[in-house]
């Protein structure tokens, strides 16, 4: 028998049927009724924000900690408006989000009424898809739908919006089994021919190079196993785009490091050079490209993705094969066994003899100081000190985010989350509380930037107020460096607008707050500094004053190749041209 | 949903080796069968505008009122390559259920409806009445300085109308856009 519920009763229903046990929002007019039915049960927990912004990304944070989809719940108007950013992220970064958003009642849509918004049309090119449900008798199988659609294929983030009459009304409540399922059903499986023609392909090169993405990591533990297997049996050197970052450990042995425009020379130069190319989850971002027209000319691609409309959107490849990472490599893997495991060996051992030279040009070398903290040095000790512990790491965006990449080692899955398509800026902090939210015991590290993390630092409080001891690691330079960096190169060192006036005290912000705050300054007591961090039972801002004016290098510049990368200042003069300075 | 992509095509740059020819730009006409549910208009209309595809022409109607679908048809121009992506897109959009490229597809047949309004008299008038003839146009309304004149037929026999129409007094045109369909069962 469906039980008569309330619309409010049916979304707390639907949201236990699915599992969830945590919900990141901020209560509004329109929402109402789901708060008074949300107080009155125990099973979902709700972490209240400072900003809705903030859910959104905390519910980011949550997603890529566990897997599980992140669910906001917001308020009409203001509350939707302010998901959009989250929204937006999540879809570029493919995370399984569902936003649940009040609205006026139905009898005041369209009449201009207080805290009305055309949530659905605004939030229709940021969503994998949304719905206005007009009728109670229909919520509770939209919002198991929307569970479908945000995790099923390739995930990302989908929006209900639930006006406040629907939510008073009553309607028996559908269960998940009861509910029509969709015809949406991505195909997991890929074609067989295809990966046989790509593992025909792969028993030839002699200049492999595995090239691997965010998908490997959303399709979920297994296949990191599974790429692993497929490295270690091969010998193929292995590189891996921000997103993809853990999927094969950073302390593997065929590990090149990340790629793309602040990758490595040895990642960049090896997929320059290749002749063979395996493109695993990854979608030839801008970022890993560089110049398309001058991208890996003499390999042979093979991509895999779960997206169609990743196939041949950016670079044209040989080999196609549509489906979920996990099942491709699965069968990839069977196919190449079953055939006997065949390589060129020697020909991989010469290609690793080339690789192993432009590893020794050591390309994330850096000139230290014992005078003042240089932002690599210090993710390099924070890197020592935390290397065996149980630890998950977020970024702002940035240049720290760029070194956090290059400087820390990632030999886990799911441990690193960064905003990475769409690069927001205060992404950070609230993502490390939908971590830590998951993770109580772990520790969680937000590597920030002086500038970013003022864009959302309203939400140490919600870190306070539930007990979330996150650790802000501030790479203060007292800049939007990366802005800078990039003013330095393309527009005659004209700093326009790039250096931050009046920063806070860091650490009476962290106290004022209700955490800890801590300064360091020299060199000599950044290790005691990070210690002091990581014993403190709270938040913790440290505030790591460093070098001003220090630049993330390597960089490909905007509109050059792979193996055009600059180094170090010196070979900074003239290095973008005109028509690179239109790129972003 | 069928994707056409190019195989074997980077032996070299993936640019390099592109086809030259590939740069040109094609027409296509794209059967999109969709739920016809609250916004899926906007969707696809917006998947155009956001990510900067061409429409040439666009018609949409409930085609079956039962299993609430409706069939948009689409009719742009791009690159190969572009065009590939489009589809591919509207793949991606929930209630869309099918893509169809009947360029690609085999032959199809291809129709377009409009009514113009042309005033005048005397000779004009005449004139206008033996070409409509000519393209088996039908009077829908007249007065005795106007007709309304409905044709059928592709969209460049509505084109040519239309043109000899203008200099006998052409005052209003209304095109519903092309409704199209493969040949064959
Ligand atoms: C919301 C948002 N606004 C603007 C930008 C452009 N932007 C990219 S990096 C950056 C500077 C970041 O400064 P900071 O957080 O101090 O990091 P740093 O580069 O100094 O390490 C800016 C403004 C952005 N990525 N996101
Ligand atoms: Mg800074």
């Amino acid at each position: 028998m469906s039980r008569e519920m309330t619309g409010a009763q049916i979304v707390v229903e639907a949201l236990k049927e699915q599992g969830v046990d945590t919900v990141f929002g901020y209560p509004g007019g329109a929402v109402l009724p789901i708060y008074d039915a949300i107080f009155q049960q125990n099973d979902i927990k709700h972490i209240l924000v400072r900003h809705e912004q903030g859910a959104t990304h905390a519910a980011e944070g949550y997603a890529r900690a566990t897997g599980k989809p992140g669910v906001v719940l917001v308020t009409s108007g203001p509350g939707a408006t302010n998901a959009v950013t989250g929204m937006t992220d999540a879809l570029m970064d493919s995370i399984p989000m569902i936003v649940l958003s009040g609205q006026v009642p139905t009898f005041m849509i369209g009449n201009d009424a207080f805290q009305e918004a055309d949530t659905v049309g605004i939030t229709r090119p940021c969503s994998k898809h949304n719905w206005l449900v007009k009728d109670t008798a229909d919520l509770a199988e939209t919002i198991h739908q929307a569970f479908h659609i945000a995790t099923a294929g390739r995930p990302g983030p989908v929006l209900v919006d639930i006006p406040k009459d629907v939510q008073f009304a009553s309607a028996p409540y559908k269960t998940k089994a009861k509910a029509p399922t969709t015809h949406y059903q991505p195909q997991v499986k890929g074609d067989l021919a295809e990966i046989t023609r790509a593992v025909e392909a792969f028993e030839n090169a002699e200049r492999p190079i595995i090239y691997s993405g965010g998908g490997v990591i959303n399709s979920g533990v297994a296949s990191s196993q599974l790429l692993r297997e497929l490295v270690a049996g091969s010998n193929a050197p292995i590189t891996s785009t921000l997103m993809g970052l853990g999927a094969y450990p950073a302390s593997g042995d065929n590990w090149l490091g990340m790629l793309g425009m602040h990758g490595t020379v040895e990642a960049n130069l090896a997929m320059h050079g290749c002749d063979y190319m395996l493109c695993v989850g990854a979608r030839f971002d801008d970022r890993i490209t560089g110049r398309t027209d001058a991208f890996s000319p003499d390999s042979f691609k093979v991509h895999m993705d779960i997206d169609p409309s990743s196939i041949n959107k950016i670079i044209h490849v040989d080999v196609p094969i549509i489906g979920d990472i996990g099942h491709i490599l699965e069968d990839f893997l069977k196919v190449w066994k079953s055939r006997g495991r065949k390589t060129k060996s020697a020909a991989i051992k010469k290609w690793w003899g080339q690789i192993n030279e432009w590893q020794a040009r050591n390309c994330l070398d850096y000139t230290n100081s014992s005078k003042i903290i240089k932002p690599q040095h210090a993710l390099q000790r924070l890197e020592a000190l935390t290397k065996n512990m149980d630890r998950y790491i977020t970024t702002e965006v940035g240049q720290h985010q760029m070194w956090a990449a290059q400087y820390l080692n990632f030999d886990d899955p799911h441990r690193f989350m960064t905003s990475g398509g769409l690069g927001t800026m205060g992404y950070g902090l609230p993502a490390s509380v939908g971590v830590q939210v998951a993770h109580p015991e772990s520790l969680v590290i937000n590597i920030a930037g002086d500038a970013s993390f003022q864009m959302n630092m309203q939400e140490m409080a919600t870190a306070i107020q539930f007990n979330l001891p996150v650790k802000q690691f501030i790479l203060n330079n007292e800049r939007l460096g990366m802005v800078r960096q990039w003013q330095q190169l393309l527009h005659g060192e004209r700093y326009s607008q790039s250096w931050s006036e009046s920063l806070p005290d860091f650490v009476k912000l962290a106290e004022a707050f209700g955490g800890k705050g801590i300064l360091v300054t020299d060199p000599a007591d950044l290790d005691e500094a990070i210690k002091e961090m990581l014993a403190y039972d709270g938040p913790v801002i440290l505030d790591c004053v460093v070098e001003k004016h220090e630049n993330c290098f390597p960089m490909i510049p905007s509109g050059k190749a792979h193996n055009e990368m600059i180094l170090c200042d010196e070979e900074t003069a003239d290095a973008i041209d005109a028509a690179g300075k239109t790129r972003v | 949903m069928t994707l056409h992509l190019k195989k074997g095509s980077s032996r070299k740059s993936a640019y390099d080796l592109k086809n030259p020819l590939d740069e040109l730009e094609e027409t296509h006409t794209l059967a999109v069968l969709v739920d016809n549910e609250a916004g899926v208009l906007a969707r696809v209309i917006g998947l155009f505008s956001g990510r900067g595809y061409n429409i040439d022409s666009l018609t949409v109607a409930e085609t079956d009122a039962e299993g609430h679908r409706s069939r948009i048809t689409i009719v742009t121009t791009g690159t190969p390559a572009v065009i590939e992506q489009i589809k591919a897109q509207l793949g991606l959009i929930i209630p869309v259920y099918r893509v169809n490229d009947l360029t690609v597809e085999g032959p199809s047949v291809e129709r377009e409806m409009a009514l113009l309004k042309v005033a005048g008299t005397g000779d004009k008038r005449v004139e206008a009445m033996r070409l409509a003839d000519i393209f088996r146009a039908n009077v829908v309304d007249s007065t005795l300085e106007s007709f309304v004149f409905e044709i059928t037929g592709t969209p460049e026999k509505i084109d040519a109308f239309t043109d000899l129409m203008r200099p006998l007094g052409l005052s209003d045109i209304a095109r519903t856009g092309v409704a199209a369909m493969a040949r064959g069962a």
